[in-house]
């Protein structure tokens, strides 16, 4: 089915092409879900990002062409504790906070980043974990920052919240491309930005990050947590209430064995 | 068999819940306790947040001692007039461990506080437990009699002021004495989301020298209405009961306390003790074995 897409938008493409002026080129990127629903047999989801450049009068340019893409969970405050070893225990002993911690963060590419693009660009862009912009809070040293930015981003990778896929963007004939990224069933509700950046010579010459997934819970789940946030009492009691029903219920069925 | 959990926010396989469930309930049927101390650091280690862990092990624990109680009433082993200062209590111990859980959180040290206690607890009651059975094992596989122990209860609560009359205890004691006790159980239900049955166990025989034949039932009593109160409190305050996961975890836990209950009367009260006070001092072990290495994670995310 996506193939066939693909290969529509490759023949409808360069139509509008023809319309554009000389110059850059242009991304028409798009992914296989735009809403994500969490429901009760929600194990994770595997989002496909795809989508075609279109050059200026339908011609690929010389030289290799390459491309990131790049998809962004909501941001949030978090403290990130560090533990360490203390009088023969290991207690949390160092923090910081984070003023904007992506709740998810995954890049694909078609070539490792480094052998893409330079490191300012790459800094940038915010392209690899290694250059995430977390903005830690208060006065602390760079060494600091770093230290506590690779823990968080090691802490990630190991729950697949945070992942970095180089080689994993597939390019077709220089104008189609296409990544896989897994989604773990712990990602958080929220609206997620997908970024594409095609790349040239070390420099991004396109960037686009018109296109959002919103990932939801719906249906019971949905109820369950309304309920759980904004009817506490109700919710407490019925937890109780069906506790006591299942208890009350084994006990009478065994009762008649 | 996977199922997704609205609160904890992830997806876990229904029968791994069920089996631990049902695990844990076989321990509450065959000892009174509620199996919470299983229960929370196991979810822990499945992946479930702690503060969920030790929200939702709770309505858990309510529903797998319910049914303990009733069967425990129908005999008679319930000391209704004991229960209720325990339980009185217990539900003024929940509200002030809610306190201390946000001052802990704020302080950044909730979880090594948690673990500190669970080592400390399991680690001396489950000691004590141990030695107790079996001296009274060996002694009974001589021939010989137990010596017959003089005092009834400890001096301690002999000392508080006031005495009521607890007949099916057989106590006539200060009920200061359960009041705090029931206090500082209520504390624990709170910040470890354990019923507190393997304290208030011992605590019963040990300190206040309750007769053994309504110990458990009486304790079974003041759990069902602590782990309660704690359910409500957690949903008003953390928000973090998991109903989905709780329902998986009653299945199992209803339907292991009945075999459970089942099995005890068949087994010799010393082995059952020594049983229980092995399991209690191995995850008495792990915890201070987690203190002391290396964690899997230096780091933790707390969200603002």
């Amino acid at each position: 089915m996506i193939v066939r897409l693909l290969l529509i938008l490759a023949f409808l493409l360069p139509l509008p092409a023809l319309a554009q002026s000389a110059g850059e080129p242009k991304l028409v990127p798009d992914v296989s879900q735009r809403k994500i629903n969490i429901q009760s047999r929600f194990t994770g989801a595997e989002l496909l990002m795809f989508g075609a450049i279109i050059y200026p009068r339908g011609v690929a340019p010389e030289g290799q062409i390459d491309v990131a893409v790049v998809l962004r969970g909501p941001t949030r405050p978090i403290i990130l504790r560090e533990k360490q070893k203390v009088a023969g225990i290991w207690v949390n002993a160092d923090s910081i906070d984070f003023r904007s911690a992506p709740a998810y963060y995954a890049i694909a590419s078609s070539r490792p980043i480094e052998k893409i693009v330079d490191a300012r660009t790459a800094a940038i862009y915010e392209l690899g974990l290694k250059r995430l912009q977390l903005s830690p809070t208060g006065e602390i040293q760079t060494r600091e920052v770093r230290r506590f930015t690779d823990g968080l981003v090691e802490l990630n990778r190991k729950d697949g919240l945070f992942a970095e896929a180089p080689g994993e963007v597939d390019i077709t004939d220089q104008v189609l491309y296409r990544a896989r990224l897994t989604l773990p069933s712990s990602v958080p509700e929220g609206r997620y930005i997908a970024e594409t950046l095609l790349i040239r010579d070390g420099r991004v010459i396109m960037a686009d990050d018109s296109v959002a997934v919103e990932i939801s819970k719906t249906g019971f789940e949905r109820f369950v947590t309304i309920m759980a946030q904004e009817y506490g009492l109700l919710y407490g009691a019925f937890a109780v209430l069906i506790s006591l029903f299942l208890g009350w219920f084994a006990g009478y069925v065994f009762g008649r064995l | 068999m996977d199922i997704y959990l609205p609160i904890a926010g992830l997806s876990v396989n229904i029968v791994v819940i069920i089996l631990l469930g049902g695990a844990v309930g076989m321990l509450s049927g065959m000892f009174g306790v509620g199996g919470g101390f299983l229960t929370t650091p196991l979810l822990i280690f499945y992946g479930i947040p702690p503060t969920v862990a030790a929200a939702s092990a709770s309505t858990q624990v309510t529903g797998a001692s319910v049914s303990g109680v009733f069967a425990h009433m129908r005999r008679g082993g319930v000391d209704f007039h004991m229960g209720a200062v325990l339980v009185v209590g217990g539900l003024l111990g929940t509200l002030f461990g809610a306190l201390l859980f946000e001052l802990l959180e704020a302080w950044g040290q909730a979880d090594t506080v948690i673990n500190i206690l669970y080592t400390l607890l399991l680690g001396g009651i489950g000691g004590l437990m141990a030695k107790d059975a079996w001296r009274s094992l060996s002694a009974s596989r001589s021939g010989k009699p137990m010596p017959a122990s003089k005092r009834r209860h400890h001096p301690l609560v002999a000392s508080l002021p006031g005495r009521w009359r607890f007949y099916r205890s057989g106590l006539y004691i200060s009920p200061l004495a359960p009041l705090i006790l029931g206090f500082l159980t209520g504390i624990l239900t709170m910040l470890l989301g354990v019923g507190g049955g393997f304290i208030m166990v011992p605590a019963m025989l040990y300190i206040l020298g309750m007769s053994a034949n309504v110990v458990v039932g009486t304790s079974l009593f003041q759990i069902l209405f602590v782990t309660m109160s704690s359910t409500m409190v957690h949903s008003l305050t953390t928000r973090a009961v998991d109903i989905v996961l709780a329902i998986f975890l009653l299945i199992g836990s209803v339907t292991g306390a009945q075999i459970g209950a089942r099995l005890a009367q068949r087994m010799r009260p010393d082995y059952l003790r020594f049983l229980l006070a092995a399991i209690v001092l191995i995850v008495a072990l792990r915890m201070a074995l987690g203190l002391g290495w290396r964690p899997d994670e230096i780091y933790t995310v707390q969200f603002l």
